[in-house]
Order: structure tokens, then C-alpha cells, then sequence
């Protein structure tokens, strides 16, 4: 899945690549399309996909039955949900799951991996159940791309557009390939639905790309190097958001993120905008809930989930701690690049004033190197930010998703703690009736118990869905931050190897330069 | 604080030797011979042995060898401070006889301020932060104060052994009881009023200075050294201060590892996963290139910061000798004016023929000599560069050599793991 992410790959061990962004090739540009073409190689020489295939010709489709029962809890649980899609997979597990079912791994035609992705093997003939349990199946034969930002129209109205590439074999997609021009506010649109749809039902929803408030403008607009790495910085977090997005297999079944990826027209999704009225108005919601959320006062019976809320808790202290570090190295080596090449023009001169031959020609020899160093140093910023301090902060903010969950898990708890109180009341109510009796209110009372009973039976199986969810979620997040981190950061080692290497051709090629100094 | 300042003058240095990422052992070797080929010679030999650091001054040891008949013994130590050696270097300007000689420039004052107030800061923010990480900083900022303070010893020391080596320098009477004089030499520091008699004598000898090159020489070896020197001075001037900055964002960088290690740390020791033991090997890798990180900006700072810095202060020594030349051929040339005007009036020939003939004598004088000194000067700035650029390039050679190994070996473990 780090396969995808990776904007400056650092010439991926090809020296030519170096030689090749030396020219002062624009970075992206290149990296863009080593994305498009290559990630996909199904090389899975070195995987466990080997052994998949060895023990399956292939996938499995097992029928199961749509319980009916579970259609009206859908329908009540979600806001919104089609279940017209002629693609739509039978569901895995026995128990409600609100909105769209999840995609069942037997389902995959041709377990392709990506490259560098380290999933584990997917074994077809287990039970549903087990496969769910497990939580393990995760092979997701689909890839996207964002690429080409481009700017569209002028002035005031101007924009980003980027292109979403998505390669796939699912089936539910009507082709294998395709590409849809999309803009920033699509991807927070899309967000916001699939937020609405899943979040207060206990999925971890990967959270959209930050906004600049009111600078985004005036940055598209210009043509400069800052708005260039600006663009750039916010296709990479797009891809990021994407990638993480169709992983999730309940997401991935969701026909608002298949629209986002296919379809080529997609209604501009306007309250998005941070100073638009709906974006005031999620800014208040913001607030009242982080009030509501300090008044009430679950009973937690199970200690798991306080478990985990602490460890979240420490691991976003931890991840936040670090990310201030690698930011400021980031920042320092940004300064070193630009220092390093000042002083080579500065070396530079010294050579063409000293008038011994020899030594002038080590002198400029030096420039020679300290500028390529530089590059160097500028390619290591490059890489410490794309791939180490934006895992960072991309965890940052996932984490805050994982906290939202566990918040919207007490506030249903709340609702079924009112809906019991409420019935309580309303028996009071009922039996307050009996002594006075009075026939026609009394049927109303029963009425309104009844209404209440299945409002508190309703709440509690809300919660313990959402409890399970939970459970289910953060086991999948735990798997995916392992795997992420441990990818990202190899890659991130592997860059710093790189940059060795490099600097030691160069010294190297210096040496005897200098030691011609006669 | 103490510190021995051991390395002898010309002596080879074997860099090659050091195996483990020990940020000190480098500047135990290092930071010598700026200078090189002065000739170790056995009648005068000069170093300092031992330096210790008070509060807010430095004392020197100062140790000498020699075989002269000048000196009561052969061998014999003294200490001096700072201020002595200042005094040592002005009384050397400021003799006439020296005038045709590249004074070896002085040393710079010793400053641990910055040093200092950073292991304050760090002692008042020492609640803030963890034991490990205090410990980390503590280190760290010690080991600082000990480069700054090697260096130091050995810019006092350079000072004095170009002092020594100098066929016309070493013979002269203040030297001899700089060294051998084993009481305080009672040498203040320049009071309010001297500091701003020098200010204004300065600010004439600029002006002067401008006045002075606009004489176009008629030697052209003269002439081309006074332009070369120029020029040189102010790219030498602008090379340090940009390799300064450089070695600086190095070290900051390096600084930063070591806080994304220690971060590391506690991501490791904290996680509810297995991912434990990955963010601990990590965080090992980071410790450890952060100190290889560090000795680069260190070597780079010796072999690359100091040597320029050096050459700025000698190329303005130079400089310096060459104003003195042209302000005693300005003099010349008014002696002659005046003998003409005297001949002419017939009116004190004798006392204007005197004047021109002790005027063209010291202008000769000092032509003769300037003229070898900055050959010699010529000699010893490439071999110091040649030296200092090899052994830079070599350095940086072992360091990103050590810096990839260890990178391999940490991506090898944890490939293997999972």
C-alpha cells in the first residue's frame, strides 16, 4: 500500500534516475509516471501470493441468503443506502452491519499485489466467519493513482483539477481501468458522505486531506516553486487519502466512493468550504460535541475499551512528539541544501581568485561536489517530509478518526441510557394511570411503553453493534499502522542509503583531486 | 575543565584508525596543523601542554624546548592567558623592524559564551524533559564545550609555532620572556582609552590604505600580489562565513536526530503492538548515525570552517604587509621630493639626504623580505589546503562509509524480522 505513496522515489536504487534529476527536472513529474507505469508489475516472485495461488484455482463465490430481518435494521441504522447495486456482494458475517455489505475476499478474481505491498495470503476455502474473525484477508486488487494536477479556468474561479486513476479486476467495477478528473472539494465531499454514512457506527473513516483556509486560492493561482510544492504536497496526500479509503472493505463497497472513481460527472459538492454556512455549522456541531462529550458519564463494562482509549491516547502524544521532530529536521535540511550551495558559489569564486593552478582546479572541483551535495540534501528533505513526516501526520489525524468512533460509541450509549430512563418514566406514567383510572390514557401509556421498549431494545443492540464494530476496526487499524509504518520506514531507511551512497561516489571522485594538489 | 592539547607540530595524522562513532577521539587527532611544514626544529620547539578553563578565563600552559644559549634551561613551562598573547602579537606589529614580515595573525579570544549559556538553558530545563533525554542533551552539549575549547588551545598554539618557526621572529626578546618569564607578565587588557586610541589608529590606516594602493606599483610581482590579495581575502572572507553556516544546519540536523530518536524510544518501549521492537531498532539506527552526523559537521568544521577561517586571518597579515611596504615606498618617494626641494633651496641637504637614504634603506629592506614572505606565505597556503582538503575529503569518505554500513546492517534486521 506504500507502493502508492511515493512521490520522490530517490531513483528506487537506479543511479540513473539520479543523473537524471540533477538536470533540475522537475521532481513529481517523472516520479508521477513511474507510478502509472510501474507499481502494477505482478512481480510477486518474493510474496506469499505464490502460495495463495497454489492453494486456490482462483475464487470461491459462496451464496449466502440476504436475511430479512436485517434489511429493516439497515434501513433504520443509515441515512443513506442503495441496495439496487446489481454488484452488491453477499453480506460476511452473521451479524447487522449497517449501510453497504462488505466485500467478501472470495470474491477477488486474480489475487494480484502490488509490488511492494506486504499483505497476507488470503485462504479461500475457511469459513466467512473465520475470515472475518481474523480480520486477515486483506488483498485488495485495486490501485489509484492521483496525478496530472492541472488548473482549470481563470482568475477567482480557478482550480486544481487531478486526475484519479483507479486500475482494478473487482468485479464490481464496469471496467479495469479508468480515470476521472476530480477537484479538491470532490475528495472533501466524498469524504463527508462516507463520514455521515459510517463514522457514528464505529468505522474508522480515513479523514480527507487538510484544508488551507483561504489560501488555496491565491496558491492555484500562482506559478511559482511554493505553489508548486504546495500542489504537490496535496496530490500526494489525496493518493494517500484514496489508497486508504478503498482498503477499508466496507468503504470499498460503498456506491458514493465507486461514483467518486468512475463516473465522469460528479455534482460539485459546495458545502465543503470551510467559510460556506454548512461549514460554520460543522464547526459549532464540532464544539457542542466536544462539550456533550465532557458531560457524560459512561458506565464502561468493558475494559477493553478503556484499554484502548488510553493507548490512543499515548500513541497520539508519542506521534505528535515525533512529528515536531521531523519536521524541524526537515526544516534544517532545507537550510543545509540552500547553505551547501551558497557556500559552492562561494567555493567557486575562491577557486578563480587563487592563482596556484592546481589548488584553483581543487577548488572548483570542490564547488563542483558541494553542489551536487546540495541536490543531494534537497532530495533527503524531500524524502523526510512525503514519506516520514507525512505518515506522521497522516496518523495524527487517523488517530483523531479512531478517538471520533470511540466518542460516537458514548454517545450512543447515551441514547440508550435516555431511551431506558424514558421508559422507566413512562411505566411510571403508565402505573400513575392504573390508580387513577383513567381507560383511554391508559392505552396510550401501554402504546407509548411498548414504543419505548423498542426504542431501549433497539439501543442496546445499537451499542453492542457499534462495541463490535469497534472491536473489529481498531483490530484492522492496529494491522494496517504496523504494516504502514514498518513499509514507510524501510523506504525512508532505504533513501537515507541512497543519500550514502551518493555522497560516497562523490568524495570519491574528489579525492584524487585533491591529493593532485602539487 | 582540562584538556590536553597533546599533538605535536607536523606530526602525520592517522585518521584512518578510529573504529567506534566516538565523537571525541577525532578532535583529539584533528585539530592540528593548519599550518603545515613549519620546520619542527630542535632548537626552538614550542606547544601547549595543558589548558585549563575558570570561570571566565583560560589558562595555557605553555611549554618550550630548546637548545638556545638564550634560555636558562632546555626545558621550562609557563602559563599564560590570553591577553599575554595579544600582547605578544601587538608588540610584534608594532615594531619597526618587523615591518617587512607577515606577522603571524593572533589568536582569536576564547569564547564559551554561547557554550555556556546552552548548558545553562539546559540545567534550568532539565524538569521538563526525561532522564534519558536530559542525559542525551547533557552529553551532547559537553562535548561542545570541549571542541570549543580544543580549539582554542590549538589556534594559541598555532600562534605560537609559527612564532617559533620564523627565522627572524623566534629571536625576538618579548618572545623569549613570553616564554620563559614564569611570573604574570602583568599585561591588562586595553583599557577604554587604548581601545579607542586603536579605534581611531585603525580607522587612519584604512584611509590611509586607500590612499597608499592607489600607487601603482612598479613591480609587477608587488602588483599582482596586492591585487591577488584582495580579491582573495574577500572570497576567503565569504567561503567562511558560508561554510560556517554550512557546518552549522549540519549539526542542527544531526541535533534533530537525536530527538527523533529518543522519540522513538518511547514509541517503543510504549506501543501495544509488535511494532515495539521495530521502533526500538530504529530509533538505535538514529542514535548512532546522529553521532556519525555529528563528526562530519565537526570534521567539516576543522578541516574546512578553521582552515578558511585561518587563511582570512593570514591573508590579512598579508595584506597588512603589503601597506606597510607601499606606506614606506610613499615615504620614500616624499624623502625624495624633500632632497629635490632641500637641493634646490640649499637649505638642510644634509638632514634631507639622511632622511632618503634611511627611507630608501627601510623600503628595500622590506621589499626584500615581503617578497619571500609571501612566496612562503604562497607555499604554505597550498600545502594547508591540499592537506586539510585530502583529509576532509577522506573523512567524509569514512563517515558516509560508516553511516551506510550501519544503515544496511539495521535495514537487514528488520527486513529479517518481517
Amino acid at each position: 500500500m506504500a507502493a502508492e505513496r511515493e512521490p520522490p522515489p530517490l531513483g528506487d536504487g537506479k543511479p540513473t534516475d539520479f543523473e537524471d534529476l540533477e538536470d533540475g527536472e522537475d521532481l513529481f513529474t517523472s516520479t508521477v509516471s513511474t507510478l502509472e507505469s510501474s507499481p502494477s508489475s505482478p512481480e510477486p516472485a518474493s510474496l506469499p501470493a505464490e502460495d495463495i495461488s497454489a492453494n486456490s484455482n482462483g475464487p470461491k463465490p459462496t451464496e449466502v441468503v440476504l436475511d430479512d430481518d436485517r434489511e429493516d435494521l439497515f434501513a433504520e441504522a443509515t441515512e443513506e443506502v442503495s441496495l439496487d447495486s446489481p454488484e452488491r456482494e453477499p453480506i460476511l458475517s452473521s451479524e447487522p452491519s449497517p449501510a453497504v455489505t462488505p466485500v467478501t475476499p472470495t470474491t477477488l478474481i486474480a489475487p494480484r499485489i502490488e509490488s511492494k505491498s506486504m499483505s497476507a495470503p488470503v485462504i479461500f476455502d475457511r469459513s466467512r466467519e473465520e475470515i472475518e474473525e481474523e480480520a486477515n484477508g486483506d488483498i485488495f486488487d485495486i490501485e489509484i493513482g492521483v496525478s496530472d494536477p492541472e488548473k482549470v479556468g481563470d482568475g477567482m474561479n480557478a482550480y486544481m483539477a487531478y486526475r484519479v486513476t483507479t486500475k482494478t479486476s473487482l468485479s464490481m467495477f464496469s471496467k479495469s481501468e479508468f480515470s476521472v478528473k476530480r477537484r479538491f472539494s470532490d475528495f472533501l465531499g466524498l469524504h463527508s458522505k462516507l463520514a455521515s454514512k459510517y463514522l457514528h457506527v464505529g468505522y474508522i473513516v480515513p479523514p480527507a486531506p487538510e484544508k488551507s483556509i483561504g489560501m488555496t486560492k491565491v496558491k492555484v493561482g500562482k506559478e511559482d516553486s511554493s505553489s508548486t510544492e504546495f500542489v504537490e504536497k496535496r496530490r500526494a496526500a489525496l493518493e494517500r487519502y484514496l489508497q486508504r479509503t478503498v482498503k477499508h472493505p466496507t468503504l470499498l463497497q460503498d456506491p458514493d466512493l465507486r461514483q467518486f472513481l468512475e463516473s465522469s460527472e460528479l455534482p460539485r459538492a459546495v458545502n465543503t468550504q470551510a467559510l460556506s454556512g454548512a461549514g460554520i455549522l460543522r464547526m459549532v456541531n464540532k464544539a457542542a460535541d466536544a462539550v456533550n462529550k465532557m458531560t457524560i458519564k459512561m458506565n464502561e463494562s468493558d475494559a477493553w475499551f478503556e484499554e484502548k482509549q488510553q493507548q490512543f491516547e499515548n500513541l497520539d502524544q508519542q506521534l505528535r512528539k515525533l512529528h515536531v521532530s521531523v519536521e524541524a529536521l526537515v526544516c534544517h535540511r532545507k537550510e543545509l541544501s540552500a547553505n551547501t550551495a551558497a557556500f559552492a558559489k562561494s567555493a567557486a569564486m575562491l577557486g578563480n581568485s587563487e592563482d596556484h593552478t592546481a589548488l584553483s582546479r581543487a577548488l572548483s572541483q570542490l564547488a563542483e561536489v558541494e553542489e551536487k551535495i546540495d541536490q543531494l540534501h534537497q532530495e533527503q528533505a524531500f524524502a523526510d517530509f512525503y514519506m516520514f513526516s507525512e505518515l506522521l501526520s497522516d496518523y495524527i489525524r487517523l488517530i483523531a478518526a479512531v478517538k471520533g468512533v470511540f466518542d460516537h460509541r458514548m454517545k450512543c450509549w447515551q441514547k440508550w441510557e435516555d431511551a431506558q430512563i424514558t421508559l422507566l418514566k413512562k411505566r411510571e406514567a403508565e402505573a400513575k394511570m392504573m390508580v387513577a383510572n383513567k381507560p383511554d390514557k391508559i392505552q396510550q401509556a401501554k402504546n407509548e411503553i411498548r414504543e419505548w421498549e423498542a426504542k431501549v431494545q433497539q439501543g442496546e443492540r445499537d451499542f453492542e453493534q457499534i462495541s463490535k464494530t469497534i472491536r473489529k476496526e481498531v483490530g484492522r487499524f492496529e494491522k494496517e499502522r504496523v504494516k504502514d509504518f514498518k513499509t514507510v520506514i524501510i523506504k525512508y531507511l532505504e533513501s537515507l542509503v541512497q543519500t550514502q551512497q551518493q555522497l560516497i561516489k562523490y568524495w570519491e571522485a574528489f579525492l584524487p583531486e585533491a591529493k593532485a594538489i602539487a | 575543565m582540562r584538556a590536553c592539547a597533546g599533538p605535536r607540530l607536523g606530526a602525520a595524522m592517522m585518521e584512518g584508525l578510529d573504529d567506534g562513532p566516538d565523537f571525541l577521539s577525532e578532535e583529539d587527532r584533528g585539530l592540528k596543523a593548519i599550518n603545515v611544514d613549519l620546520q619542527s626544529d630542535a632548537a626552538l620547539q614550542v606547544d601547549i601542554s595543558d589548558a585549563l578553563s575558570e570561570r571566565d578565563k583560560v589558562k595555557f600552559t605553555v611549554h618550550t624546548k630548546s637548545s638556545l644559549p638564550n634560555f636558562k634551561q632546555n626545558e621550562f613551562s609557563v602559563v599564560r592567558q590570553h591577553e599575554e598573547f595579544i600582547w605578544l602579537h601587538d608588540s610584534f606589529v608594532e615594531n619597526e623592524d618587523y615591518a617587512g614580515y607577515i606577522i603571524p595573525p593572533a589568536p582569536p579570544r576564547p569564547d564559551f559564551d554561547a557554550s555556556r549559556e546552552k548548558l545553562q538553558k539546559l540545567g534550568e530545563g532539565e524538569g521538563s524533559m526525561t532522564k534519558e533525554e536530559f542525559t542525551k542533551m547533557k552529553q551532547e552539549l559537553e562535548a561542545e564545550y570541549l571542541a570549543i575549547f580544543k580549539k582554542t588551545v590549538a589556534m594559541h598554539e598555532v600562534f605560537l609555532c609559527r612564532v617559533a618557526a620564523h627565522p627572524i621572529l623566534r629571536r625576538d626578546l618579548n618572545f623569549h620572556v613570553f616564554l620563559e618569564y614564569n611570573q604574570d607578565l602583568s599585561v591588562r587588557g586595553k583599557n577604554k582609552k587604548e581601545k579607542l586610541e586603536d579605534f581611531f589608529k585603525n580607522m587612519v590606516k584604512s584611509a590611509d590604505g586607500v590612499i597608499v594602493s592607489g600607487v601603482k606599483d612598479v613591480d609587477d610581482f608587488f602588483e599582482h600580489e596586492r591585487t591577488f590579495l584582495l580579491e582573495y581575502h574577500n572570497r576567503v572572507k565569504d567561503a567562511s562565513a558560508k561554510s560556517d553556516r554550512m557546518t552549522r544546519s549540519h549539526k542542527s540536523a544531526a541535533d534533530d536526530y537525536n530527538r527523533i530518536g529518543s522519540s522513538l524510544y518511547a514509541l517503543g518501549t510504549q506501543d501495544s503492538t509488535d511494532i515495539c521492537k521495530f521502533f526500538l531498532k530504529v530509533s538505535e539506527l538514529f542514535d548512532k548515525t546522529r553521532k556519525i552526523e555529528a563528526r562530519v559537521s565537526a570534521d567539516e568544521d576543522l578541516k574546512l570552517s578553521d582552515l578558511l577561517k585561518y587563511y582570512l586571518r593570514e591573508s590579512q597579515a598579508a595584506k597588512d604587509l603589503l601597506y606597510r611596504r607601499s606606506r614606506s615606498l610613499v615615504d620614500y618617494e616624499n624623502a625624495n621630493k624633500a632632497l629635490d626641494k632641500a637641493r634646490a633651496k640649499n637649505k638642510d641637504v644634509l638632514q634631507a639626504e639622511t632622511s632618503q637614504q634611511l627611507c630608501c634603506q627601510k623600503f628595500e629592506k622590506i621589499s626584500e623580505s615581503a617578497k619571500q614572505e609571501l612566496i612562503d606565505f604562497k607555499t604554505r597556503r597550498v600545502a594547508a589546503f591540499r592537506k586539510n582538503l585530502v583529509e576532509l575529503a577522506e573523512l567524509e569518505l569514512k563517515h558516509a562509509k560508516g553511516n551506510l554500513q550501519l544503515l544496511q546492517n539495521c535495514l537487514a534486521v528488520l527486513n529479517g524480522d518481517t
